[in-house]
């Protein structure tokens, strides 16, 4: 497995990233001949003006001086020039084209793949800190591969091009005078490359402190209450303004070195220049050089001065397009760690569902940086489940309870096969939890999450996406079972009413339950409800009560319980205590023996007491 | 009319420039200098092209000799027009970069210094999001076409110069400029028109698929938990395409113009080839002035883009500058007064009278509350969801001013206190924690230089001095959105340690606890308790929803609607408060209703229980 780390990817070769890229994107290979083709026949066309100015010069005006300038010839030269302008024109605009649509096509599918294969990892449903960073894998990265085809990559094509064709011409014309133009510009682009190596780690200061900056203006936005209450107001402008600073000063900085590659590569063409003036007035004595061709020489150098103009910047794009590209590829590298079976894993049959754990025993592997295994706060590698062996009746109602960190979540995680237990077996009716077909756990199995998130959609899509082919009339009836049917009505737009980003829209009550109807019209056999902390009003809680006892009617329903009313209501308690089972029962049983039911109950029920 | 909408963004454009011209006059001049230069420069190294042609390379060619001083005087010319065009280019360059850093960096500030200043009213009425692109992407925007203005100014110079020296070569060969440089600028022109919107819809497309990622990872539970992996797939690639056919069209308009750009200087130069070997039949031109031209118009053709590039920009600018404008102009601010309070850490007096606060006019939140709490007693705000809780808990601390009435501390309006006095006194914990990027020190402290000793009573207090033991720099461990990754209950009780450490004389709590473990919380309530009862308290007041923490309070004060109902001892409202009764009893009836044990045998533990659970 490869880590999505930035710093452990970047020792892979720019070359064998490019092969691999290319292999799993195969639209950038197609028509590349053509593409080439064209790309040949537009950087040919730069000739076309040196070419007419020497012909002109040594032909047409052969006999200048004496007023014998032959017009016809210069005539037929300038309009077979045009024509040739026209077509490099032409090539040149059917080249980009034919590179745009390509690479953004397999760009496209690049964007798509790796995004399914976000979805298939199960870091995704552990860890909020690399959500951004998987973000940015599916577009930042992906954008600035795209950049780089759009501009860079097109320069590079068609700046090699030049210099081929350029050089062509001139050790036509002389070898001599080509080999004193290359022996010019080959120290410029060995500088270049240490410059452009500079720039690169000067830009990547700059990266970091549009980091810091862009942290401390949030910081003011978002804290803007806290700052206020408390009169850090100094504190959050002193920190502003530096770090405002200090990324102007990391940009002036990498200016500064941006701005020298102009000025050198203009002296360096102004050298190449004279030296052609030179050399080429004095071969032109011993006669092996005529004046059209020195003065197209002039010419060919300037074609020189483009491309090493441009060098740096399409050199530290290329390296940024790399990069991009080895992180979005890495994506695809992770293997995920809970794998579908598929077509030849098992069918679960409908019915109530019967859970067996054997031996089950689970810790978050050390820090080692493995994909899938992010160790909370830094700590070691930690055994979270100990020895679970368990079984759950069909059709019983089940609490796990026990205080944070003791391993209910985990439990509801390989439960649902979010995860696998380091050792041991999660069953289901019978059946080992890997060789269940994703398509069957997912439709049998289904978890209530505990922060209830919602699309930014309306309440019907919502509560569909349990069940996509669900109608308007399931979703109303879904929703009255649920005792849910006057808080519809209560709804401006009823089940059309957005629910706006994350539901933020609905109150945190709300949202808990509009997750709820999503998972009782999805209608599975086993439920798995993380129960939410975060305290809603208590008229919400009556109404979320309600709506569990109705979700669960008839299922197999196993709760994580922070609240103890719904331990009180389970068929079954079982009370986890750092990664041990250490009592089972029902309530009653429970909490007159001592023990540690008795002692969380207790310190629950006197939160209630007045 | 689109017509006129364009000038009007280049009046607008051209406005914007202005400002910046002057705001950093001396930079702008040494840039535009350098401009000038290497737009002098550039013209003028077309004409010692055309003169060592004329002087240097055909004499000696047509002779079959030369002599040293001609050919040194020849490269030597050429060289040292480089090296003035090379002093141009790289003054305009560093110095336009320069302007338009600075720019941005004094924008930067003077949005910030205005969100700090400002009133958080003004701030609830605009998007976390808005704020944020305020201050970082509309400046940058702003500010964009000032790193090719000067370069752009440079090359009306270099036209200006360019169309008097061809000008004076040739009358004829200066027709075949003219037309070609203009056709040049307005290709140009049509070109960033074509592709301003193009790319435009590129960028927000971009910020769709964006979108569509953030909103379905967030989402990667439900996805996973519910199998919608496919059709999650599915709706992303709808995006994605969109992008690509957007990015191909933007690809299609460069891939057309950017060609055209190229042709057209080439046509020029042939155009003057055929023309100029016609004049120089007749001898009104010479080979030497044939080069000088044509070399003119290969110079040329690049350098005029940047007219393109500052118009392709101002669109940009014009929109980033309104914005920008938005927040600066924006008034409202927080008047303080001269008063101080007392600093003898005793609990202080708290008066509310008839105060009325809302945030649309004409429906107001709170309505003539009115309550006194004298020093060192709890209070308990209860009340339905949305009945005014927080506001009420934000005005005690003056994040807000009341639109009529008045909140009184010690007897003295909290409006009448100078800068900086009342967070001194006053600490308020919300329901939402914000941590700042910062070390658990620097969190706990913001601004205040307080000994690491009582940084660990407050983290004791708050039971937040366990895990923060734990993390791995203790007290020096980075947090924050950046740092080490905190629970919210651990984040809440960082928040309440902030609070406890400044030992304030008023504590507002608003729903404080809500992520806190019940067992954590009792604890944490039963500290505070504990502290009162030893004189070091302060006035408390705290925003409840659950019964233990009502519990801790002497009195209660109920609202309902933004008007206090009722207030007084638990006891006395249950007893004659209906709506109060059926508010804090709803979850004995959401057991009974669920069949749930109401148990007799909870009364007979819990006593015994709490207290060791508190006691430890």
């Amino acid at each position: 497995m490869t880590t999505l780390d930035d710093t452990a990817a970047t020792s892979e070769g720019a070359l064998h990233t490019v092969r691999r890229g290319l292999r799993l994107s195969p639209e950038f290979r197609a028509g590349l001949a053509g593409t080439v083709l064209l790309a040949l026949v537009a950087t040919v066309g730069r000739l076309v003006v040196p070419i007419a100015v020497q012909q002109t010069i040594d032909r047409g005006l052969r006999d200048a001086s004496a007023g014998g300038a032959d017009i016809g010839f210069i005539r037929t030269t300038v309009l077979v020039c045009a024509v040739v302008v026209i077509i490099t024109a032409l090539s040149a605009y059917a080249m980009n084209v034919r590179l745009y649509r390509t690479t953004e096509s397999g760009l496209a599918t690049l964007r798509v793949r790796a995004f399914r294969h976000v979805h298939d990892l199960s870091m995704l449903t552990q860890s909020g800190e690399r959500r951004g960073a998987l973000v940015s894998r599916v577009t930042t990265d992906v954008d600035q591969i795209s950049q780089f085809m759009q501009w860079g990559g097109l320069m590079i094509l068609v700046s090699v091009g030049q210099l081929v064709v350029a050089s062509l011409l001139m050790a036509i014309y002389s070898w001599p005078l080509a080999l004193l133009v290359w022996v010019t510009f080959v120290p410029l682009a060995l500088v270049l490359r240490r410059l452009q190596r500079v720039i690169s780690e000067a830009y990547t200061g700059v990266r970091e402190r549009v980091g810091d900056m862009l942290a401390a203006i949030s910081e003011s936005v978002v804290g803007a209450s806290v700052i206020r209450a408390y009169g850090a107001e100094e504190r959050t402008e002193r920190r502003v303004d530096d770090t405002v600073e200090r990324f102007r000063r990391a940009q002036t900085r990498a200016q500064g070195f941006v701005a020298l590659t102009f000025p050198s590569s203009e002296l360096v063409a102004a050298i190449a220049t004279a030296g052609v003036v030179v050399a080429g007035t004095l071969l032109g004595i011993g006669d092996r050089l005529t004046a059209g061709e020195l003065i197209a020489f002039l010419f060919l150098v300037t074609l020189f001065v483009g491309p090493m103009q441009v060098a740096t910047e399409v050199l530290n794009d290329a390296q940024n397009a790399i990069a991009g590209w080895r992180r979005a590829l890495g994506v695809l590298d992770t293997t995920p760690d809970v794998a579908d079976p598929g077509p030849d894993g098992v069918e679960l049959p409908r019915g109530p569902i019967e859970v067996r754990f054997e031996h089950v025993f689970f810790a978050y592997p050390g820090d080692g940086g493995e994909v899938g295994a992010i160790p909370r706060q830094g700590v070691g590698s930690k055994t979270v489940l100990h020895d679970i062996d368990l079984e759950i009746a069909p059709r019983s109602r089940i609490a796990i309870v026990g205080e944070t960190g003791s391993g209910k979540t985990t439990f509801a995680k390989l439960l649902t096969r979010l995860m696998d237990p380091s050792s041991g077996r999660v069953l289901i009716d019978g059946v080992p939890l890997p060789d269940v077909r994703f398509s069957s756990l997912r439709e049998r199995v289904v978890m209530v999450p505990q922060d209830g998130f919602l699309f930014d959609a309306t309440l019907a899509a919502n509560v569909k996406y349990g069940r996509p082919e669900a109608t308007d009339g399931d979703i109303v009836l879904a929703l009255t079972e649920l005792g849910l049917a006057d808080w519809l009505e209560g709804l401006p737009l009823g089940l059309d009413t957005p629910v706006g980003q994350r539901g933020e829209s609905l109150s945190a009550g709300e949202r808990q339950l509009v997750a709820l109807a999503r998972a009782y019209i999805a209608d599975p056999d086993l439920l798995v409800l993380d129960e939410a902390t975060s305290a809603v009003d208590p008229a919400t809680e009556v109404r979320i009560q309600r709506a569990l006892e109705g979700l669960t009617r008839g299922r197999t329903a196993i709760s994580i319980a922070h609240r103890l009313s719904t331990a009180e209501a389970a068929d079954e308690v079982i009370v986890v205590d750092r990664g041990r089972i250490v009592q089972r029962g029902p309530h009653s049983a429970l909490v007159s023996e001592p023990g540690t039911y008795r002692r969380l109950y207790a310190s629950w029920a006197a939160q209630r007491r007045l | 009319m689109s017509q006129r909408v364009t000038s009007d963004i280049v009046r607008s454009g051209l406005r914007v420039l202005w400002v910046a011209v002057r705001a950093e006059p001396s930079i702008f001049t040494i840039s535009v200098l350098g401009s000038a230069l290497y737009a002098a420069t550039t013209v003028a190294t077309a004409w010692v092209l055309g003169q060592v042609t004329q002087n240097v390379v055909l004499p000696a060619f047509e002779a079959g000799r030369t002599t040293a001083a001609t050919l040194s005087a020849g490269g030597l010319a050429i060289v040292g027009v480089a090296v003035l065009k090379a002093l141009g280019v790289a003054g305009r360059r560093f110095f336009a970069g320069l302007m338009q850093y600075r720019l941005q960096a004094t924008y930067r500030r003077a949005v910030t210094r205005q969100y700090l200043r400002l009133p958080l009213a003004w701030h609830h009425r605009h998007p976390t999001g808005q704020l944020l692109s305020n201050a970082n992407a509309d400046v940058e925007a702003v500010w964009a076409p000032i790193a090719p203005l000067p370069m752009a100014v440079g090359v009306v110079l270099m036209l200006v110069i360019a169309a008097a020296a061809i000008l004076a070569t040739d009358l004829l060969v200066a027709v075949v400029g003219f037309l070609v440089f203009p056709a040049i600028a307005l290709l140009n022109v049509i070109y960033q028109r074509r592709l301003g919107p193009i790319a435009a819809r590129a960028q927000q497309l971009r910020a769709e698929v964006s979108e569509v990622a953030h909103e379905s990872f967030e989402g990667g539970l439900v996805v996973k938990t519910l199998g919608r992996e496919r059709e999650e797939t599915d709706r992303f690639a709808v995006a994605a395409h969109e992008l690509r056919d957007a990015n191909i069209a933007v690809g299609r308009v460069r891939g057309l113009f950017d060609p055209a750009l190229e042709a057209l200087p080439s046509l020029g130069v042939l155009a003057v080839l055929l023309i100029g070997s016609v004049r120089l039949e007749h001898g009104a031109m010479t080979p030497g002035d044939l080069v000088h031209v044509t070399f003119l118009f290969t110079l040329l053709a690049w350098p005029i883009r940047a007219l393109g590039w500052v118009l392709a920009e101002t669109p940009r600018s014009v929109v980033g500058w309104e914005r920008v404008r938005g927040v600066l102009d924006a008034t409202g601010s927080l008047p303080y007064g001269p008063a101080a309070f007392d600093r003898d850490g005793a609990p202080a007096r708290l008066q509310v009278r008839a105060v009325r606060h809302g945030y649309t006019p004409g429906r107001p939140v709170l309505h003539d509350v009115t309550f006194t709490t004298e020093p060192g007693r709890t209070v308990a705000v209860v009340g339905p969801t949305g009945s005014g809780k927080s506001t009420l808990a934000g005005l005690l601390v003056r994040l807000v001013d009341p639109d009529a009435g008045v909140v009184l501390i010690d007897g003295v309006d909290v409006r009448d206190a100078e800068r900086g006095e009342l967070p001194r006194i006053a600490s308020l914990v919300a329901q939402e924690t914000f941590l700042f990027d910062d070390t658990v020190r620097g969190n706990l402290g913001l601004g205040l230089d307080v000994p690491d000793d009582e940084l660990w009573l407050a983290l004791r207090r708050a039971q937040a001095d366990g895990f923060v033991a734990e993390l791995p720099d203790g007290l020096g461990t980075r947090i924050g959105e950046r740092g080490a990754t905190l629970s919210g209950g651990q984040r809440q009780r960082l928040a309440l340690a902030r609070a406890l450490v400044r030992r304030p004389r008023l504590l507002v709590l608003d729903d404080a606890t809500s992520s806190v473990d019940p067992q954590v919380e009792a604890r944490i309530l039963g500290g505070l308790r504990e502290a009162q009862s030893a004189g070091e308290g302060a006035t408390v007041i705290v925003i409840a929803y659950r019964k233990a923490t009502i519990a801790l309070a002497d009195e209660v004060v109920y609202i309902e609607h933004g008007r206090v109902v009722d207030q007084g001892p638990h006891a006395d409202l249950i007893a004659r408060s209906v709506g109060y009764r059926n508010l804090v009893n709803a979850y004995e009836r959401a057991e009974v209703g669920s069949g749930g044990v109401i148990s007799t045998e909870r009364a007979a533990i819990e006593a015994e229980d709490l207290t060791s659970e508190v006691a430890s």
